[in-house]
């Protein structure tokens, strides 16, 4: 794709654990692209696979997850539903030429700032990489 | 070991035999109500009717190809609570495994019910079955369409073919049923075959004093070369399909004459919320909103969400899809929705090993989950 193509990520995280590690990255002063935006959820558990595709649908050329490890959720066990839920629009998605890959899914501690930090710039350049959502130039959607 | 028995059939309308059978039914003791599909009027439509009175049963017609709606949400209705007395229910293949996916949701019971299913032969859409009917009369067009033996592979009638939701049905026996009626392969003219395919089946049966029979002979065999043959246009309506989809931009000229009415959702059996989001005030924007994200492209189609609504639901029902093709029944415009949401559906239940319908002990997909499972969906950084 072209140079100037900017991506618009949008990343619903957890209050107890990635939101957390977010914050650790900011006062970290950790560089991160500033093409992310945060939703700060109570739990993955809590992200109904429509808030995804509609932020697909609606500018979002890639969606982020990310809540505790697995055996850490603060509410036991949101994070293995959240895990059905991605792989549930993982078989979904792409049957309409929406790629997997801009929708992911991670676990990042509340202590890891620097995993945030990496996550999101991964992320970013993969989806930078992969180009516009087809949504953003369609006059129908 | 199973009870096989037969409903003789005499004066060449099994129709007329069938009646006979449910009134059995109704006058023991044990039953209180039956849910079948009756002809109310002299035409048009047969609709799921609640019958206590046997005298009432002269308009039932369980072989009608017709399937104004799946009445598996009615006899969710009818068993969620108690009524205080036990009903049977004359129910096709898709209803019965859309009420077993509405009772894992807590939506409907089987304490207090008797499941009679019914081999389908499919139906036309309510549309087509007025044609199918033309100036006949109801019970004889149903006779008519069935011929002598149950399973006759050619179902146009009056230019007119069953729906392509029955065509590419690949379960024309009823699972999870109490009482099987066997009609596939069976000398309608003659007998028709019923087994019990529960304890309850059989005690049911057993009082009705019924004469046995060795085994439904040819039903097997029938069956088995009328799933072959929807297997193959099964297969190729997905492919067909999956052409016809394969981005947003098709996806969306796919469901072009879409106007937001939610009937698809209404007909829908499975679809289980009881508050749907897309009927609340979440939809209702400001006008300056609308104008806002019309001059971001230079033009925004009212009504809006029209793709986001039909991926929500696909995520949130097509594990439990059960193929009936009342969504395309439903649908004012004529949209395929039925083959769109079985290709969906096609994926999601295989990704997690799950065939709606088939056990009760097989709980919804996304009502579990194992902590040691879909590892390659969460993404690791270095």
């Amino acid at each position: 794709m072209n140079n100037e193509f900017e991506p618009t990520i949008l990343a619903f995280v957890c209050n107890w654990c990635t939101y957390t590690a977010a914050d650790l990255a900011g006062t970290s002063r950790m560089v991160q692209q500033p093409n992310l935006r945060l939703v700060r959820m109570m739990c993955t558990g809590m992200v109904d696979p429509k808030y995804i595709v509609k932020s697909l649908l609606s500018g979002a050329d890639g969606v982020l997850v990310s809540g505790c490890h697995p055996g850490d959720c603060h509410y036991i066990n949101g994070n293995y539903k959240a895990r059905r839920r991605v792989k549930l629009l993982n078989e979904i998605l792409p049957q309409f030429g929406i790629e997997k890959e801009r929708v992911k899914l991670t676990w990042v501690g509340a202590s890891e700032g620097n995993e945030f930090a990496a996550t999101v710039n991964n992320f970013i350049n993969e989806i930078r990489e992969l180009g516009p959502m087809e949504a953003c130039s369609m006059a129908v959607v | 070991m199973a009870t096989t028995v037969k409903i003789q059939v005499d004066g060449n309308n099994p129709v007329l035999a069938l009646q006979g059978f449910l009134k059995g039914l109704l006058d023991d003791e044990s039953i209180g109500g039956i849910l079948v599909p009756v002809h109310l009027f002299e035409k048009g439509l047969p609709m799921p009717t609640l019958v206590t009175d046997s005298a009432k049963l002269s308009g039932a017609d369980p072989l009608a190809p017709a399937f104004s709606m799946n009445s598996a949400k009615l006899l969710a209705r009818l068993t969620r609570g108690q009524s205080g007395e036990r009903i049977a229910a004359v129910l096709r293949p898709c209803e019965i495994r859309a009420f077993v996916e509405l009772v894992k949701l807590n939506q409907g019971s089987l304490d207090d019910v008797v499941i009679v299913g019914v081999d389908c032969m499919g139906a036309y859409d309510n549309l087509s079955y007025k044609t199918f009917l033309g100036d006949a009369d109801s019970f004889q067009a149903t006779l008519d369409f069935h011929g002598l033996i149950g399973g006759e592979a050619d179902t146009v009638r009056n230019g007119v073919d069953i729906a392509s939701a029955c065509q590419s049905c690949e379960h024309p026996a009823p699972q999870n049923a109490d009482v099987v009626i066997g009609i596939a392969g069976a000398h309608l003219h003659e007998s028709i075959p019923v087994m019990a395919t529960s304890a309850r089946g059989e005690a049911l049966l057993s009082g009705l004093n019924l004469p046995d029979i060795e085994s439904a002979n040819g039903r097997d065999k029938t069956l088995e070369s009328l799933i072959a043959a929807r297997i193959v246009n099964r297969d190729a309506m997905l492919e067909k399909t999956k052409a016809l989809t394969g981005t947003l931009t098709d996806l969306s000229e796919y469901l072009s004459a879409c106007v937001n009415c939610y009937n698809c959702r209404v007909a829908c059996p499975v679809c289980y919320c009881k508050e749907c989001v897309f009927n609340t005030d979440v939809f209702e924007h400001k006008p300056w909103q609308y104008m806002e994200w019309a001059k971001r492209k230079g033009s925004l189609k009212m009504p809006t969400d029209t793709i986001f609504y039909h991926l929500t639901r696909m995520a949130h029902m097509s594990t439990a899809c059960v193929g009936c093709g009342q969504c395309s029944n439903a649908c004012p415009n004529g949209i395929p929705v039925m083959e769109l949401f079985r290709t969906v559906a096609a994926r999601t239940q295989e990704s997690f090993d799950y065939e709606p319908g088939r056990s009760l002990d097989e709980s919804p997909p996304l009502s579990v989950f194992k902590e040691d499972e879909f590892q390659e969906t969460v993404s690791h950084m270095a």
